[in-house]
């Protein structure tokens, strides 16, 4: 019985010390991507490449996933809204909803899951079949070389994704509130350019999505560097990093909300 | 070949991303709005401004004529003061009354001007003199209350 | 320490290394003259792949001395270990060609990322060096549409894009049929005499290095303990390197990895 919990203690400490470990190996990763970076600067079109490969292949993705979550929301807030006789209120609420928190936040995992786990499979399939090494032994940092462009294209491409993706959607709101439900055009747009504030709401959309993107590129690149060189290490890489990017995601949604909204 | 197609999708990819960024700020959000023409600024002193703003507009009859600058608390007579970014189109004459107005049942607050009769207008700088509080929520839900009571019994 | 008068291109003198607990290799002494073909043997896990990496710098030795070039390669900063390797080269089990490029664009890879050349004098040497290994023709090809045998020699071609001095080769012998086999041997010396380089091969394949290499060390164990030119090494009385050539099941290298006593083992079990 005691040997029991005593074994059950001790494996929740190695969990943990493992983890605590692992978030100091991948800090110190960042800080080296963030070092090695002069050749995806300096050498533009290697980063290209992968702005590429993380944003224009999510791109289908992003904009009909935003114009079904903005038609939803049309539908749905209507619905709400015109119990209490205040539809004109809807442009309102589909552009806050989307450009606070859905923007971002969908379009962050979505993100997560079609480019960042691209990335993590990528540079994984390149550790197991030893062309990292090979680089290295080329004289090649392979950290500089093909760790830090794809960094710099997910973080480039995430806002810019998540921007679209809030685009669609209030393009979708309109589709679904005025088009077809037949709310009033005008207030649609006015009550909206009235609610919706430049720095409050885009500015901080906008900052949102930065961060996401920042975070699920770093955790991207750290689980295919780090992973076993070997199929099945690639493939638990790759499902680590979509599990532990939304999280992040969602934590991280929630400690900028309490912080740009909080007070 | 494959380079050219490469660019020519980011370059789309990126000319999409800022025109959906330009479209939030400008079309969503009130950045783009009305551009005030060499403006100029006003203030006023509220007892209560509920909850105005910085940056929400200035109407007059409907018309955005300019935007809340700051707001701040008078330490002498616990007022609150707002100083007005005004277009310089507009001028106002010095009676001019100033109102803290609702956009619908529960829009957003907003500023409204209601133009007086006289000769002189308000320099920039000058202050408006004649000022409403907001309505505060209680006090609406009450009047909203009443109407709708009574509307009912009309019909 | 003014090891450039040195004759020998890389020794090791009395290397240990060990991965964490586990003892991978104790007291290793290696040299590798200017100009030769060593071969590295041993069975898997003695400890071969290992020496390699630490050749190339990218383990660190626990004690020993290695130097390559005469450069004393694990007090080496990462600046310049990489002025290092750009002199050597290495050649990966399976090729370890980057997938995402074509074979030209494999080629030229170390020749843009290191010189400055232009784009017109690349494309020529990479033809010449594709030339070399026989697969001008592919220069077109994506790694995914070569075979096993091809895509070893177009990391030859791009493994002697620089003209390195020294060329280590990781099992470049594994998994091919007999003539893709046969044309790699053949390629190795070739490239080797050409280039006037030193080359390391690490391999178990002995019938094929027997007739290429001009010095064979034999690792067992973490240790060298067996060593000699091709013809000592098959006229060789030593019980351990019989087995290992003529491929016997049994001999001083058990077929039983060491483990308790057979019947304790079964019988064991069912008391438990």
């Amino acid at each position: 019985m005691l040997d029991a919990v005593s074994c059950f203690l001790r494996a929740i400490g190695a969990r943990l010390i493992n983890a605590i470990l692992r978030l100091g190996f991948a800090a110190r990763f960042f800080c080296m991507v963030l070092a090695l970076s002069g050749t995806s600067l300096k050498r533009f079109r290697l980063t290209l490449r992968e702005i590429h490969f993380a944003g224009v292949l999510s791109l289908v993705i992003i904009v009909v996933s935003g114009l079904f979550v903005g038609m939803v929301l049309g539908l749905q807030g209507y619905e709400t809204l015109v119990r209490s006789g205040s539809e004109e209120a809807l442009g309102v609420l589909v552009a806050l909803s989307l450009v606070r928190e859905l923007g971002p936040v969908v379009a962050g995992l979505l993100f997560a899951s079609r480019a960042g786990s691209a990335i993590t499979a990528e540079i994984g399939l390149m550790k197991a079949t030893e062309q990292l090494d090979a680089m290295d032994m080329m004289a090649v940092n392979p950290i500089a070389r093909v760790v830090a462009p794809r960094f710099w294209g997910g973080v480039l491409s995430m806002p810019l994704l998540a921007a679209l993706f809030s685009a669609m959607g209030i393009f979708g709101g309109y589709l679904v509130g005025v088009v077809l439900i037949g709310a009033d055009e005008g207030s649609f747009w006015s009550q909206m350019q009235a609610s919706v504030d430049f720095q409050e709401d885009i500015l901080n959309g906008v900052i949102k999505s930065v961060v996401f993107g920042v975070a699920v590129s770093w955790i991207a690149v750290f689980e295919g560097y780090d992973c076993e060189p070997t199929a099945e290490g690639v493939s638990r890489a790759t499902t680590r990093t979509v599990v532990t990017s939304s999280l992040a995601i969602l934590g991280l949604d929630f400690v900028l909300t309490s912080l740009m909204f909080g007070s | 070949m494959k380079r050219a197609s490469i660019d020519i999708w980011v370059g789309i990819f990126v000319v999409l991303g800022v025109l959906a960024l330009l479209f939030l700020s400008m079309r969503v959000g009130n950045l783009g709005g009305t551009k005030l023409q060499d403006p100029y600024s006003l203030q006023a002193h509220f007892d209560n401004i509920g909850g105005l703003k910085v940056r929400t507009p200035v109407k007059s009859a409907g018309v955005v004529v300019g935007r809340i600058e700051s707001i701040a608390l008078d330490p002498q007579n616990y007022q609150a003061v707002v100083s007005l970014n005004m277009d310089g189109r507009y001028r106002f004459p010095r009676d001019t009354f100033a109102t803290i107005n609702t956009s619908g049942l529960l829009g957003e607050q907003y500023i409204g001007l209601e133009p007086g009769g006289d000769e002189e207008v308000l320099a920039p700088g000058a202050e408006i003199r004649k000022t409403q509080s907001a309505v505060v929520l209680e006090k609406l839900i009450s009047q909203f209350m009443f109407n709708t009571a009574e509307g009912g019994s009309s019909k | 320490m003014n090891a450039s008068v040195s004759p020998s291109l890389v020794e090791l003198r009395d290397l240990h290394f060990a991965y964490g607990q586990r003892d991978v290799l104790h007291g290793v002494n290696l040299t590798v003259p200017r100009g030769k073909v060593v071969a590295i043997m041993g069975g898997s896990g003695s400890g071969k792949t290992t020496l390699m990496r630490l050749i190339g710098g990218q383990l660190l030795p626990r004690s020993g001395s290695l130097s390559v070039c005469g450069q004393d390669v694990p007090a080496l900063g990462r600046k310049d270990l990489y002025a290092l390797r750009r002199r050597m080269s290495m050649l990966f089990q399976f090729g370890a060609l980057f997938t995402d490029m074509s074979v030209f664009d494999n080629v030229a890879f170390p020749m843009r990322e290191h010189t400055e050349l232009s784009e017109p004098v690349i494309h020529d040497l990479v033809l010449m060096k594709l030339h070399a290994v026989g697969l001008r023709g592919a220069a077109s090809l994506m790694p995914r549409e070569l075979s096993g045998g091809m895509a070893r020699r177009v990391a030859l071609a791009r493994a002697v894009a620089l003209d390195p001095e020294l060329m280590i080769y990781d099992e470049p012998f594994t998994g091919l049929d007999p003539i893709s086999l046969g044309v790699i041997g053949q390629l190795i010396r070739r490239l080797n005499d050409a280039l006037g380089a030193s080359s390391i091969v690490v391999t178990h394949d002995v019938q094929e290095s027997l007739q290429m290499v001009d010095y064979i060390y034999f690792l067992s164990a973490g240790k060298v303990v067996a060593e000699g030119t091709p013809d000592e090494i098959r006229t060789s009385t030593d019980p351990w390197v019989h087995q290992f050539v003529w491929g016997e099941a049994d001999g001083p290298v058990p077929f039983q990895i060491p483990a308790e006593p057979y019947e304790q083992a079964l019988l064991g079990a069912g008391d438990a």
